[in-house]
């Protein structure tokens, strides 16, 4: 007897939990080759998820098994030349015998690396673990001025648009219930009465008491015909109520500096630098605009392509960035509504009287509004003016600003990370 | 059998559930003629998904969840979406009723043949061969899982997944010294494994406190110290560290016993490899083209069926990119098709090797090879001249400690005997693993627990060791140290853990 039993609509993933549990195991091993692949791989591929290698030897399981050595007789099939009492050198790399336990080795792209593939959200897990968004929850405390429809169970009270048939139909049918419960009780009992009596022998006596019977029936279902079927009383209405949630909306204002002294080398670690923000932030908020602005001793929004190829020349002049960067907040982002982080990345070059500008803008025009401002300063040579100004700032608003240097590519994810450390880190 | 009206099944290689039932009819009926006993079968059609899922679980419907399947899952899966490997056909359990797996990519050829190699074929086996017989319960196996599950989430809510991790990764690093090779287990039911569980656990702790009274029963009783416990070494290593350990918990145990339970479920099917898929080729091949004489299925269906059939027996030369030691599809259904063809239609050679064999019906000499036998014996039993020479069989003598190899015997008159023992010993499960037992615990002083590698062939253990004293030494709480030993009793190499420096060296060259 056999049974044929379709269990493809069963549930799949039953080795999520598993597999899961390996990934948490390796989360050292992972997390390295996630950073050695931000490192060596095009910004754009961080969009996909990855590939993982751990040598084999860290995950192997041991056992208790032979080791080479020893008298070993063994058989194999498919003899051609061979004759009894032939001798031959032993085959360098085993020859088809043993027991086929592969030599571990810790470097390079062989057999020995266990090689599997995690998805983008994994990749993304831990490449951005740890790390966390300054000043999130204060946004979310104040601020909140968008609200949500969430249903909240049915109310007696509402517009005939929310009216909930399923639901009234049941309250009525209970209040018919409840309001005939004694008189059906009676009909059953009269009806029981006429069915006994139906059976007995037909006398005088049995005809007029059915008849009566049969009357009080009649009435008594009459009384219950008349309950209505339906009354306002059973209405019900959904009730809908309105919940305040946190802006789920995020701007990321790019800054940069174009001029003559950036070199496209520079602006590949600037542009690095913002999408590995932008991937963070994609994290955190459903939406997420980008402003990009992009100025030399004039400033100008621009869009992306123009902001990251196209070159200009001339001398560098950064308040007006700064000063173009608020006006855009203050007629386009309200920070009620927006959670808004500008990225500002220079080779530190600054006009001299300039810096100080730049310093009184921040203070007072910009990092009252956003939420973080980070700076980054994409030089090998020594810190300019504008570094020091920044200094001084970042001492007064130490939550909301943060300033870094990269010199080389390699920097760019470990100064990311330095810069949405957890605070107590920061600050140990 | 002659059926009346001789109908096709089908003419398209799709299947559907009807054409399903109506091949396992089929089937089902021609096993029976053939005399085939099986437990009733669950076929359960599943995607490559779940096959997969299955695939990593040590092939079980279902199991206690650990990183290493999930491990396991990952390599397969990667594997598979590469292309690299494709999926097996069928996943069978022995259970009651036996549960079968095919995928749903399979074409209804593949269905079939899987329907007639496991549902007919390895189910006859789990309830016929004596091992499945006497160290499996096929009807609770699946209530053990549940229980073991179950048990297992329990555990990590209360300790944490980190401990209980911990305790399972020591258990299957001596997962294969956890069964009993000569006595029979009781067999597991799950219900009463609960009940037991507390009454155990009471008795456990009275046990543990005599064997670790510190308190001197007898002064100046000096003896005591020279035997050794246990007086027997104990080749169940996982069992005597369940009941003896001093430190563990009693949760801990009974992770030991999970795990040794299964390990005793496995371990059949590890020793009747060659046999088991043997027997489910021959039957798949002799069902299959019964149907085929019937005429219920048609020359495309058998050109598929032999297709598939053929790569699955096929051996590949020693010398060949793709070897990787004897194919037990091939070894397994030649021996049963030529135990067939000895019985039928026996040569001289045949009558002189299998007097007792030759001419004897067919069907209740190879029912009784099954029921009878592992692949050790079964080989040692069976394997015929004419295999060894259509096989090509020869022997290699290797002995490490001298830089040519031997070629000991091949496919001729003086060789047969000796090709035949040498391959029968490497299915011998005691030569295949380290034969390594508990040999003696310290009882009265610092607790260490010793154990023996007994040397077969002067084989040394591999490099893995040590860190499965590290799991061992995990488990029983106390210094652990292991020895190798050669049949005259030098001891020629210590492992220690914790290790101390000056024991690691070779002490024997």
């Amino acid at each position: 007897m056999s049974y044929i039993i379709d269990r493809r609509l069963n549930a799949k993933k039953k080795s999520t939990v598993n597999r899961q549990r390996f990934l948490r195991r390796y989360k050292q091993h992972i997390k390295e080759a996630v950073d050695q692949a931000i490192n060596d791989r095009s910004i754009t591929d961080l969009e996909r998820g990855g590939k993982v290698s751990i040598p084999r030897k860290d995950i192997s399981e041991p056992i208790f098994h032979h080791g080479p050595g020893g008298i070993t007789d063994r058989v194999y099939p498919g003899n051609r030349e061979f004759s009894e009492g032939d001798e031959f050198k032993r085959p360098e790399k085993g020859g088809g015998g043993g027991s086929g336990q592969g030599k571990a080795s810790n470097q390079g792209e062989g057999e020995d690396e266990f090689t599997f593939n995690i998805s983008q959200d994994e990749f993304l897990d831990f490449m951005f673990e740890d790390l966390e968004l300054p000043n999130l929850i204060r946004k979310e405390l104040k601020d909140a001025t968008s609200f949500e429809t969430r249903r909240a169970g049915f109310s007696s009270h509402g517009s005939p648009d929310k009216l909930h048939i399923v639901r009234s139909l049941k309250a009525a049918y209970a209040r018919r219930i409840a309001l005939s419960g004694n008189r059906r009780d009676d009909i059953r009992a009269l009806r029981k009465e006429i069915w006994a009596l139906e059976k007995e022998a037909v006398t005088d006596d049995t005809t007029e008491r059915l008849q009566a019977l049969r009357a009080s029936l009649l009435e008594l279902e009459k009384s219950v015909k008349k309950l209505p079927f339906i009354d306002d009383f059973d209405l019900r209405y959904q009730n809908l109520v309105r919940i305040p949630i946190p802006s789920s909306k995020a701007v990321m204002i790019c800054v940069m500096d174009v001029s003559g002294s950036m070199t496209q080398s520079i602006k590949d670690m600037a542009k690095r630098f913002f999408i590995l923000l932008y991937l963070f932030l994609q994290r955190n908020y459903k939406q997420i605009e980008l402003v990009f602005v992009r100025h030399h001793t004039l400033a100008k929004e621009v869009d992306e392509q123009e902001f990251f190829y196209s070159r200009e020349t001339g001398g560098t002049i950064v308040s007006g960035a700064l000063s173009l960067t608020a006006d855009i907040i203050k007629s386009r982002y309200s920070p009620s509504e927006w959670n808004i982080y500008v990225a500002q990345a220079s080779d530190g070059d600054n006009w001299d009287g300039d810096s100080s500008l730049c310093g009184d803008l921040l203070r007072e025009k910009l990092l009252p509004l956003v939420q973080y401002f980070a700076y980054v300063e994409i030089t090998t040579g020594p810190h300019q003016n504008l570094w020091y100004e920044y200094e001084g700032i970042k001492d007064q608003f130490s939550e909301q600003f943060a300033m870094q240097q990269i010199t080389q590519p390699g920097d760019i994810y470990p100064v990311f990370r330095k810069l949405f450390e957890k605070r107590t880190e920061v600050n140990s | 059998m002659s059926t009346s009206s001789p109908k096709l099944l089908s003419v398209s290689s799709e299947w559907n559930f009807e054409l399903l039932e109506a091949f396992d009819r089929e089937l089902g009926r021609i096993a029976k003629d053939f005399g085939l006993d099986t437990y009733p079968n669950q076929i359960e059609i599943i995607t490559s998904e779940q096959m997969m899922d299955a695939y990593s679980s040590i092939g079980m419907p279902l199991n206690y969840n650990h990183w290493s399947f999930g491990k396991q899952f990952v390599e397969t899966e990667q594997n598979y979406c590469r292309g690299r490997m494709g999926l097996a056909y069928e996943i069978v359990i022995n259970s009651d009723p036996c549960i079968a797996y095919l995928m749903e990519e399979n074409t209804l050829c593949m269905q079939a043949l899987v329907i007639a190699h496991a549902c007919y074929g390895h189910n006859s086996f789990f309830k016929g061969n004596y091992l499945f017989r006497t160290w499996t319960d096929a009807s609770a196996i699946i209530d053990y899982l549940l229980f073991a599950k179950n048990y297992i989430r329990e555990c990590e809510e209360r300790h944490g997944v980190e401990e209980v991790e911990a305790i399972l990764d020591s258990c299957h690093a001596l997962m294969n010294y956890g069964v009993n090779r000569y006595k029979r287990p009781r067999p597991l039911t799950a219900a009463e494994e609960r009940e037991r569980q507390r009454s155990r656990e009471a008795y456990m702790q009275q046990h543990l406190n005599e064997l670790w009274n510190t308190i001197p029963k007898k002064e100046g009783h000096a003896d005591a110290q020279q035997t050794r416990y246990p007086v027997e070494p104990e080749e169940n290593i996982l069992y005597f560290i369940e009941k003896n350990a001093p430190l563990l918990e009693s949760w801990q145990r009974e992770l030991i016993r999970i795990v040794r339970k299964l390990a005793q479920y496995f371990y059949p099917q590890k020793q009747t490899q060659v046999m088991n898929e043997g027997w489910a080729c021959f039957w798949h091949h002799t069902l299959l083209h019964q149907l085929y004489d019937e005429g219920r299925v048609d020359d495309g269906f058998m050109m598929e069926f032999l297709h598939s059939h053929s790569s699955v027996v096929y051996q590949p030369p020693f010398d060949h990119p793709h070897f990787s030691g004897i194919n037990p599809y091939t070894l397994g259904y030649h021996m049963m098709q030529d135990i067939r063809r000895i019985c039928e239609n026996p040569t001289d050679e045949d009558r002189e090797w299998f007097p007792q064999l030759a001419g004897s019906d067919w069907q209740a000499s190879l029912d009784y090879a099954m029921r009878n036998f592992k692949d050790e014996s079964f080989i040692q039993q069976y394997l015929s001249p004419k295999l060894i020479r259509d096989l090509k069989l020869f022997n290699i003598h290797d002995d490490a400690s001298l830089p040519i190899l031997k070629v000991k015997a091949i496919h001729n008159e003086t060789g047969y005997q000796r090709i035949r023992e040498t391959l029968a010993g490497q299915y011998n499960l005691g030569n295949r693993e380290p034969n390594i037992q508990v040999y003696n615990v310290n009882v009265r002083g610092d607790r260490s627990l010793t154990l023996r590698h007994y040397m077969h062939n002067k084989q040394p253990l591999g490099s893995s060791s040590k860190e499965v004293l590290k799991h061992l030494h995990r488990l029983w709480g106390f210094d652990v140290r292991l020895e190798s030993i050669l049949p005259d009793g030098t001891v020629t190499k210590r492992y220690e853990c914790p290790p101390s420096a000056e024991l690691l060296e070779v002490i024997c060259p």
